[in-house]
């Protein structure tokens, strides 16, 4: 069987819509699994009482938040080496699952630093690269907004997420740099307690449920991309009739 | 023609165009230091408090005068279709956009370091910071203009151009603006400026040689 065939949309269309539910079944399936660890079998911390329970949600968005950007990434090398359709349809699909992501890891992480550390937000460096990764989310989703030709729009914003993804861990590094030039660590996860195995296991349920979740979603959405672009064309005439 | 001599050629007539119109060039200009005068004004006039935030302002305001020139870098060609001649022409589009990069740092990024040193003077900058604050400038700006070219080309003739361009190239230019205000701080500070100006000048090399055929490809893509 040829892989290829799928990267056309009018084969990859029913493909993803037959795989959404499964993967969106999962991610439920996962997220009532992992909170139900979270929330109710993993022990209180003892130095950060029950607040600290927030990272089941905000360490999986945040990892969400970075690999999907990569992923968008990989998809607009595709973009630009293969000029293959649906790579750059792919990318615009994901862009608004790791803009949310992004957003809900800064929420969180916001409300948990409040109690913890006594502030809804410092300069740290992870703080601030992710609070930078999403206004590159942002760009990126504000760049294909603004260009009519889609094609365009793919290429534009392929050329976009690659400079961005070359300048993501200069950004970081510098930042961190920065953060260490101008003040003291104040706050260092690094130096957090190890934890324990079920916090873990509650952890990476939560992770997974966040893969299974963006995949859904991604797939959900680049099939109305598809429908959109592809209006005019035969199959989605006849698939519509 | 030769490699050079298009990128001569690009950077002659991007300069030559910029003389008969040198309002666009004195605009940013004055923006630099107008911008820049604006702080003391909100933040007092103590002299420890200029001392202090001086290197990032004048960093900020030199970031926000190259953004300012970035539009015009690829316009002026679109719209009048010169830029459909140069991507026919059959010369490499890449040496085409070094030329007009080299013009417009010419035009742009040298007279923002002309002035710095007055800046540098109103915020009461240590007198050594002031070499710093040059050096910093010197290899900074062309990775503004760089990263700011890539960005102003994908945005070539969309009615959002100017603000979108903005949102593209800020969160690209955090570390410039991280290595440059660093530098001139560190030296206020009586540490070393070195080591930020090396990562300065690194981030430059590897601009000027990723920056002129990334834009190049971005032309294409906008104008194909």
């Amino acid at each position: 069987m040829n892989v290829f065939r799928f990267a056309a949309p009018q084969v990859f269309y029913p493909l993803a819509g037959r795989l959404a539910p499964w993967f969106a079944a999962a991610a439920v399936v996962l997220a009532v699994a992992g909170l139900y660890v979270g929330f109710a079998v993993a022990p209180t911390d003892f130095q950060q009482g029950e607040v600290y329970r927030i990272i089941f949600i905000h360490v999986p968005a945040a990892w969400m938040a970075m690999f999907v950007y990569l992923v968008m990434a990989g998809y607009a090398f595709l973009t630009l080496v293969f000029r293959s359709r649906l790579s750059g349809m792919m990318s615009q699909a994901l862009a608004p699952t790791g803009a949310i992501m992004c957003a809900i890891s800064l929420w969180t992480g916001a409300i948990w630093g409040k109690p913890t550390w006594g502030t809804y937000w410092v300069w740290d460096a992870r703080l601030t690269s992710t609070l930078i990764l999403l206004f590159l989310y942002l760009g990126y989703m504000a760049l294909i907004a603004a260009i009519e030709d889609p094609r365009r729009a793919d290429r534009a914003g392929a050329l976009l997420l690659l400079v961005g993804v070359v300048n993501v861990p200069i950004i970081y590094f510098s930042v961190q740099w920065w953060n260490t030039l101008h003040q003291g660590a104040s706050v260092s996860l690094a130096a957090a307690p190890r934890m324990a195995a079920t916090m873990l296991t509650g952890m990476l349920l939560m992770a997974l449920a966040a893969w299974m979740y963006a995949i859904a979603a991604a797939l959900h959405r680049v099939r109305s991309i598809i429908l959109e672009r592809e209006r005019h064309s035969r199959w989605v005439r006849q698939m519509l009739a | 023609m030769t490699e050079l001599g298009t990128i001569g050629w690009a950077l002659r007539r991007d300069l030559r165009l910029a003389l008969r119109r040198p309002s666009d060039g004195l605009n940013v200009l004055g923006f630099f230091v107008l911008a820049s005068s604006m702080f003391p004004l909100a933040v007092g006039p103590q002299r420890e408090w200029l001392q202090r935030i001086g290197p990032g302002v004048i960093w900020v305001a030199a970031l926000l005068a190259v953004m300012l020139a970035l539009p015009r870098l690829f316009e002026h060609d679109h719209a009048d279709g010169t830029l459909d001649g140069m991507v026919a022409s059959g010369r490499s589009l890449s040496l085409i956009a070094a030329g007009k990069l080299l013009a417009a740092w010419l035009v742009t990024g040298l007279p923002l370091l002309l002035v710095a040193p007055l800046l540098a003077l109103a915020f009461s900058l240590p007198a050594e910071a002031v070499p710093v604050l040059l050096g910093s400038l010197l290899l900074g700006t062309p990775i503004l203009l760089g990263l700011g070219a890539v960005a102003g080309a994908l945005t070539l003739g969309l009615k959002a151009g100017p603000v979108l361009l903005t949102l593209l190239c800020l969160p690209l230019y955090v570390p410039v603006l991280v290595f440059g205000a660093g530098a001139v701080e560190a030296q206020a500070a009586g540490l070393s400026p070195y080591a930020h100006l090396a990562l300065l000048g690194a981030g430059m090399l590897f601009v000027a040689l990723l920056a002129p055929p990334a834009a190049a490809q971005a032309l294409r893509i906008s104008v194909e």
